[in-house]
């Protein structure tokens, strides 16, 4: 979809170039995300691609077409584009915004409008909104508008410079998570700048890795990345935590379970002695026809039926979509010392600390 | 003191300079603004020009009006309107060519940026989005170049010109406070009203920033 061969950018007057020699092949409905240290040349990298910057040489092709032989203008209406600093246009609302590109490209009236409230639902707009001004907003919410301007002409190719970089944290992972879902919904090709590293590998499809004067060091899916960095500078950039980040991308469902010191509550207390004997754990897990009804402490279990006894609820429950990263903090913040798992057909099993660190360690 | 009987007899007088004097002040400021927005158009283009420019129109601006007026004499003749309207214009130059690029180039850069990656024609951006932005500091400058010129065109009178001057002329020649004074607060009149207008023009021009101090 995009591709980039042997690009490089010297800035008038610079002395050493800000790209050198950048190929980079980004297929088509990938989520490419760039990252490096500041001033490597992401920025440049993005805006070479449609066109704000010109390369000084090289050729990049946006859906098997040399973007210099387009208009550039011409070329952008089919490009989406998001930067940091959102630039929505001040004097216009954000029904008004998020028409800007449908209104060049000539839509008709009743189709931009459609469009529009198509869009703030999409990125979760309230339609009160709509008549305000970009001052009257939130940074989060500017930022959903940024998104939906860039989406409203439905481009191939969303181009996206750290967009969610002026939000707090908690705010910022929300958007992520969201794009993340819009993304997957959608189906586009996008480019994504960011310098954070955790948000590089948790958004991207694929992560390439520049270092300083544009020079792609590693570009592969974030899994082997953190897996298998290129070299020192990739290590160093993933930075201490590579070994949690992994886990991160990692799902429940990817590591064997255990079933653990769990039995029915028809079970009799002798049997129930015996399991968690054979597991040498000093509390008992309670299934109801397969679901999981708590723990309770060894001490409780005596010779009165299971069914009378008051299991305590696990803290953390995890679904087999969760992430091996919160499987080992179910496992360190809980009394059990265990992290379970429950899918939609009731209990699945459970994950020691032995176990999420298999998983690394393979 | 006030003779409120020749204000009453001279009504239809007074109300002519009045026309008059509006004339020569908006005509003075509407060329003004013409002028000043190619010069801007060339500041913006080329950045080198912008020093030249504001140059020519600052030594403009401090030559006396009086010694402008003298100058223009023998180009246009003693009593052409343009003898006037020469001088009126040069003095709005500098004011307007400021804040028309000073209020241009404060449109954040992020902005044009984005305006541009949505793939908007240079053309277009200017109309639709600097431009519009840049209005507060544009109307601004007009509000100090049309009160700057009200006050100035009292001295056409003397080449040949009407308006409110030719009442201060004859009044302090003929000793006759009233009409001296029909004149002087004619002007200051003249001045607050259209400062006022266009206050009032920038607010309904500029909704957003309106909504945004409230
Ligand atoms: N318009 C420009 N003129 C001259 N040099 C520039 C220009 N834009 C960027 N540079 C230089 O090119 C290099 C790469 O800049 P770029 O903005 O692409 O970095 P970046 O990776 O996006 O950094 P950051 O994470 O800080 O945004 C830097 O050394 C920068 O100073
Ligand atoms: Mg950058």
């Amino acid at each position: 979809m995009i591709r980039l061969e042997e690009v490089t950018k010297v800035f008038p007057g610079a002395d050493r170039p800000a790209v050198s020699s950048l190929s980079l092949h980004i297929p088509e409905g990938e989520f490419v995300t760039l990252v490096g240290p500041s001033g490597c040349g992401k920025t440049t990298t993005l805006k070479m691609i449609n066109r704000i910057i010109e390369p000084t040489s090289g050729r990049i092709e946006v859906g098997g077409r040399d973007v210099m032989s387009m208009e550039p203008h011409l070329l952008r209406r089919s490009i989406g584009y998001v930067i940091q600093q959102v630039g929505l246009l001040p004097h216009r609302t954000v029904e008004e915004n998020i028409a800007t590109v449908p209104r060049l490209l000539g839509w008709d009236r009743d189709r931009i409008e459609r469009r529009v409230a198509e869009m703030s639902e999409l990125v979760g707009l309230g339609a009160d909104l709509l008549e305000r001004y970009p001052a009257e907003l939130s940074g989060g919410q500017q930022q959903r508008v940024g998104v939906a301007r860039a989406l409203a002409a439905d481009p191939p190719v969303l181009l996206m410079d750290e967009p969610f970089g002026a939000v707090d944290p908690i705010v910022r992972e929300h958007l992520q998570q969201e794009f993340k879902d819009l993304w997957r919904r959608l189906g586009k090709t996008v480019v994504f700048v960011t310098h954070d590293i955790d948000e590089a590998v948790r958004m991207g499809t694929r992560v390439a890795i520049l270092n300083v004067g544009g020079v792609l060091e590693q570009y592969d899916r974030p899994e082997e990345i953190l897996a298998n960095p290129a070299n020192d500078f990739v290590s160093r950039f993933l930075g201490e935590e590579r070994g949690l980040r992994r886990l991160a991308l990692m799902p429940v469902s990817s590591a064997g379970l255990d079933r653990g010191p769990v039995v029915e509550i028809t079970a009799t207390p002798e049997e129930a002695r015996a399991v968690m004997d054979a597991h040498g754990s000093d509390w008992l897990g309670l299934l109801d026809g397969g679901r999981l009804l708590g723990w309770v402490p060894a001490a409780e279990v005596g010779t009165s039926p299971l069914a009378d006894l008051e299991p305590r609820e696990f803290l953390v429950i995890l679904r087999p979509e969760d992430s091996l990263r919160r499987a080992l903090d179910a496992v360190v913040t809980s009394r059990t010392r265990v992290a379970v798992v429950v899918g939609e057909q009731g209990y699945l099993g459970m994950l020691d600390i032995d176990r999420v660190a298999e998983e690394i360690t393979e | 003191m006030i003779d409120w009987g020749w204000i009453a007899s001279n009504l239809d007088d007074i109300w002519e300079a009045t026309l008059q004097h509006l004339f020569h002040s908006v005509l003075a400021v509407g060329i003004g603004l013409v002028v000043s927005f190619a010069l801007s158009l060339v500041a913006l283009r080329w950045k080198a020009a912008y020093g030249p420019i504001t140059w020519v129109t600052g030594v403009l601006y401090t030559i006396p009006s009086i010694a402008l007026f003298t100058f223009l004499v023998p180009v246009f003749g003693l009593t052409s309107i343009w003898t006037a309207q020469v001088a009126l214009v040069s003095y709005t130059l500098l004011i307007l060519v400021r804040n028309i690029v000073a209020g241009i180039r404060s449109v954040p850069d992020h902005v044009v940026e984005a305006s541009r990656g949505m793939g908007m024609t240079e053309a277009r951006i200017f109309r639709e989005v600097q431009l519009p932005l840049a209005l507060p500091a544009i109307i601004a400058g007009v509000r100090v170049a049309a009160v700057t010129t009200i006050g100035l065109v009292t001295l056409t009178v003397i080449v040949g010109q009407g308006g409110y001057g030719l009442f201060i002329l004859r009044g302090i020649g003929r000793r006759f406070l009233t009409e001296a004074l029909v004149g002087t607060v004619g002007a200051v009149l003249m001045a607050v009203v259209v400062d006022r207008a266009l206050v009032a023009l920038e607010r309904a021009a500029t909704p957003w920033a309106r909504r945004r101090a409230a």
